[in-house]
């Protein structure tokens, strides 16, 4: 799965960069996993925006139990796949009736057909004896063995999907941030509901078999997040959480090349860091700069 | 407005005061402290029971830290207040409140009676079984409160239904039930005309009137507009500037009152069909829609 | 799963009952899984009705990768599942804040904890090969036909516990969670009853791990719920509606699961799911117009 290392990392940047870039694998591997990120940054600010975290989360897995049953019925996995996802965002879409995304009838919904799906797919995982690495390889993906025929596939994926986003980001934010007026204002909100979920879920289903749901997932909401915290205006924060993931897809693919540890953990872990780090900031200006006094009210 | 040439907006000539019994609410030099600044202070302040009190000023002047300090939830800095002669305290069943802006969400299925039966028992440990009503007296009791006082505010056909599926009209009655069932003699409501049409707003503070004077209720509102209850206020309480002040609607929405309270010049202007506008050099604008004298 | 010599389904549905629990393995795993239906019909009431469900999944999480964490630093299982939902709901408790807020924060911080705990099962693999990946699956998804007595014993007490200490804060939970403002004035403890039902979340999903698994769990917590406030609004009722949907998906599904030798886990939530969508489908209600003032 990873190689050898006794190749390590030096303080030399750019010739730690030609070791990482020598071989053909991490070379499709960080073009990929640059894909995904770009994408998944990009969606992610939306989900953010909306509070659809747990939906999305739960789209993530979804795709389990549908590659599992596809492998019993003969069919393509990822057909089953895609299948799941796509029925999964509808039925959120079905179940779930706020105008602007999230909320109390959405959760009850999106945790009932996730604990169902997954119920489905511990039976078809048992019917078709899988293993362990079965599961494994779910959760983290293969990032590192793709093929080029894959980095085609989410090249055009992401294009799609991103075409798609950039011509609804507008009258998404609007509709995410303050549905009542924005129907009102006629953009169709509901409709606007629905087709994201939808991107969500396909950008979920091609991705999920490179990067695993437990990435795909931690992709969408923490650079997302982090955007959020950082600036308040739409399309920075889009940017910024772009930027974001991209980084931290590199970073984790790096250091995983170098220790031989699964590039998944380090991914997250990075991720992970940088919100914490946007969460800590206020506080630890304070420390640095204590003459400086809180504004009353301050909205966290 | 059209209003005011209906009814001929007049003040109550005489508050209903029971004479011999301790004042409903009574505030002595207190002042309020909040992370180095303080909201008011030096405020001396008496209402009597039974009394309609309007509670006015600017946004973020300190009207709700005011209302807090008589719910028992927020300490008093400095100085003395008490209500119905004894301390203030938290869970004080003689005091009903209504707090700004509260929206229920449409989808949470919680029925309007249920939510107006938690002001009566909502911080009693262990759960309440449904049919004891019907064996035992004291649940039977609290049931037969919980209906009187929905059938006071004039609510029964929309009771059991959920509290997010009622108007916002709706909503506002059953919340001051809730506040009332728990045998309140004083109603503390935070700007609840806010977010009314006319006419719901009229008879939301016909309402409360209602309430004030069949039940001798205290009532304590804060308001941005004067003019819905302009009718039946006994007393304003107008907070600006760190300061508090009271007395009866014409003696304090007056240029010289204000402008003392102010520490800058303010006029109180009237325009020819009776509304009166409070105009400062650098405050923002607040407008009371009518005034009393007309 | 189950041994063939088990006789078939008879239409004497006493008899098939009487024949069901003369098994050992059936009667626990009928009393474990009884107690903790209870527990996560009741306390998942409050988890939908709070808008807490992706807390609740993320404890299910946290229960897997704090289980783990423990098995290889050599703790026991259960001990290290306990002990790491409670602390993890204590935090999450301590947050506080904005409903959109925390529920990013909660995301962010549980993708991480998977990501730990796959990481995790990892190490336990090298460490212990062989049995590891049974370990990973019965964590998440549970094993409760092989529960032994005192297994099942100690996963009952659980449960009642949890019950009752939630019939006893049900009251001013309620009252915390649809009206916090006017609770704090009537006296309710908003901070500690808060907390305390965090606590019992996190035990439920803790005690549910060996029974239907942590991955599971929530489906038990959240769906009951949903479907008991799809049919009625009235509080209480909904709160024993839930326990014993809760209860009664579970033993079906372990009936099921005795004489069709699929999971019993999906039984139990394949049970829950189809009544949750029936009872949507039943009381589809006109989407909430904008209220009129």
């Amino acid at each position: 799965m990873t190689p050898s290392t006794d190749i390590g990392p030096s303080w030399d940047l750019l010739a730690d960069l030609q070791l990482l870039l020598q071989y053909h694998f991490m070379q499709n591997a960080l073009i990929v996993g640059t894909i995904v990120a770009v994408l998944g940054g990009a969606i992610g600010y939306l989900i953010v925006l909306r509070g659809q975290s747990f939906a999305a989360h739960m789209l993530s897995q979804v795709g389990f139990p549908g590659a599992a049953g596809a492998v019993l019925v003969h069919v393509s996995p990822v057909l089953g796949l895609l299948v799941f996802c796509v029925g999964a965002a509808l039925g959120i879409s079905v179940f779930g009736t706020r105008l602007g995304g999230g909320g109390r009838r959405e959760s009850a919904a999106v945790g009932s057909i996730l604990a169902f799906s997954l119920g489905l797919g511990l039976l078809f995982f048992r019917l078709f004896s899988g293993s362990a690495q079965a599961i494994y390889a779910f959760l983290f993906g293969t990032i590192l063995g793709i093929d080029d025929k894959d980095v085609l596939v989410a090249l055009v994926t992401a294009a799609v999907c991103l075409a798609a986003l950039a011509f609804m980001f507008r009258p998404m934010v609007f509709a995410s941030i303050d549905p009542a007026v924005a129907d009102a204002k006629g953009v169709p909100v509901r409709l606007l509901s629905v087709v994201f979920l939808l991107l969500v879920a396909v950008t979920v289903a091609e991705t999920v078999q490179i990067v695993g749901t437990l990435l795909i997932f931690a992709l969408m909401v923490a650079p997302g997040a982090a955007a959020q915290r950082m600036t308040s205006r739409p399309y920075r924060a889009l940017g910024t959480s772009v930027l974001l993931a991209v980084v931290v897809t590199w970073a984790g693919l790096a250091v995983a090349y170098f220790t031989g540890y699964p590039v998944g953990f380090f991914i997250t872990t990075f991720a992970f860091a940088i919100y914490l780090l946007t969460r800590a900031a206020p506080t630890l200006a304070r420390i640095a700069r204590p003459g400086l006094t809180p504004a009353l009210g301050a909205a966290r | 407005m059209a209003i005011a040439a209906q009814t001929g907006h007049r003040m109550r000539d005489s508050a209903p005061v029971q004479p011999g019994l301790p004042p409903a609410v009574q505030l002595q030099n207190a002042g309020i402290d909040l992370g180095g600044r303080y909201i008011w202070r030096s405020v001396d302040l008496e209402v009597a029971p039974g009394e309609f009190v309007a509670i006015l000023g600017p946004n973020g002047a300190g009207k709700s830290t005011l209302l807090k300090a008589i719910l028992g939830v927020l300490p008093l800095s400095e100085g003395a207040i008490s209500v119905f002669g004894k301390p203030v305290r938290r869970g004080n069943d003689a005091v009903g409140y209504l707090p700004q802006r509260r929206n229920f969400d449409a989808d949470l299925r919680v029925r309007a009676v249920d939510l107006v039966r938690l002001g009566l028992d909502g911080a009693s440990w262990g759960m309440p079984l449904p049919f004891l009503s019907r064996f035992m007296a004291g649940p039977a009791a609290r049931a037969r409160r919980v209906d009187a006082v929905i059938e006071m505010v004039g609510a029964e056909a929309y009771a059991n239904r959920p509290i997010g599926e009622l108007s916002g009209g709706e909503q506002q009655r059953i919340l001051i039930a809730q506040a009332l069932v728990s045998g309140a003699r004083m109603l503390v409501l935070d700007e609840p005309l806010d977010s009314l049409d006319l006419n719901n707003q009229q008879a939301i503070s016909g309402l409360v009137q209602r309430i004030c004077s069949e039940s001798g209720v205290t009532v304590l509102l804060v308001a941005h507009d004067i003019n819905p209850i302009l009718p039946y206020v006994d007393q304003v309480v107008y907070v600006a500037q760190g300061q508090v002040v009271s007395g009866a609607p014409a003696e304090v929405i007056r240029t010289e009152t204000l402008s003392r309270l102010y520490g800058t010049p303010v006029e109180v202007l009237r325009t020819t069909d009776g509304r009166v506008i409070v105009v400062g050099q650098n405050e923002p604008v607040s407008y009371h829609a009518h005034d009393a004298e007309h | 799963m189950i041994a063939a010599a088990i006789p078939p389904f008879s239409p004497n549905l006493v008899q098939d009952l009487v024949e069901i629990l003369s098994h050992d393995f059936m009667r626990n795993a009928f009393m474990a899984g009884g107690c903790i239906a209870v527990a996560a019909g009741l306390v998942g009431y409050f988890v939908v009705l709070r808008n807490q469900v992706f807390t609740s999944d993320a404890l299910g999480h946290v229960a897997f990768t704090g289980g783990l964490g423990g098995l290889i630093i050599g703790l026991p299982l259960l001990p290290s599942v306990f002990g790491s939902t409670i602390l993890s709901a204590l935090a999450i408790g301590s947050l506080g804040g904005r409903e959109r807020g925390r529920d990013v924060a909660i995301g962010t911080v549980f993708a991480w904890v998977l990501g730990l705990g796959v990481f995790f099962l990892s190490i336990y693999t090298t460490l212990r090969s062989g049995a590891s990946g049974v370990v990973g699956v019965t964590v998440l998804f549970g094993s409760i036909l092989t529960l032994t007595t005192s297994q099942a014993a100690v996963a009952a007490a659980a449960g009642l516990l949890t019950s009752l200490a939630l019939l006893v804060i049900c009251r001013p939970l309620l009252f915390a969670a649809i009206d916090p403002e006017v609770a704090v004035t009537r006296g309710v403890h908003v901070r500690f009853v808060t907390l305390a039902f965090l606590v019992l979340v996190g035990a439920t999903v803790a005690e549910a791990v060996q029974a239907v698994g942590a991955l599971l769990i929530f489906g038990l917590l959240v769906t009951p719920a949903a479907i008991a406030q799809n049919m009625t609004a009235r509080p209480y009722v909904g709160l024993l509606l839930a326990a014993g949907l809760s209860i009664t998906f579970v033993w079906f599904g372990l009936v099921l699961g005795f004489y069709i030798s699929y999971p019993v886990s999906f039984f139990v939530v394949g049970l829950s799911f189809a009544a949750y969508v029936l009872s949507t489908l039943l009381t589809r209600r006109r989407p909430a117009a904008a209220t009129a003032t």
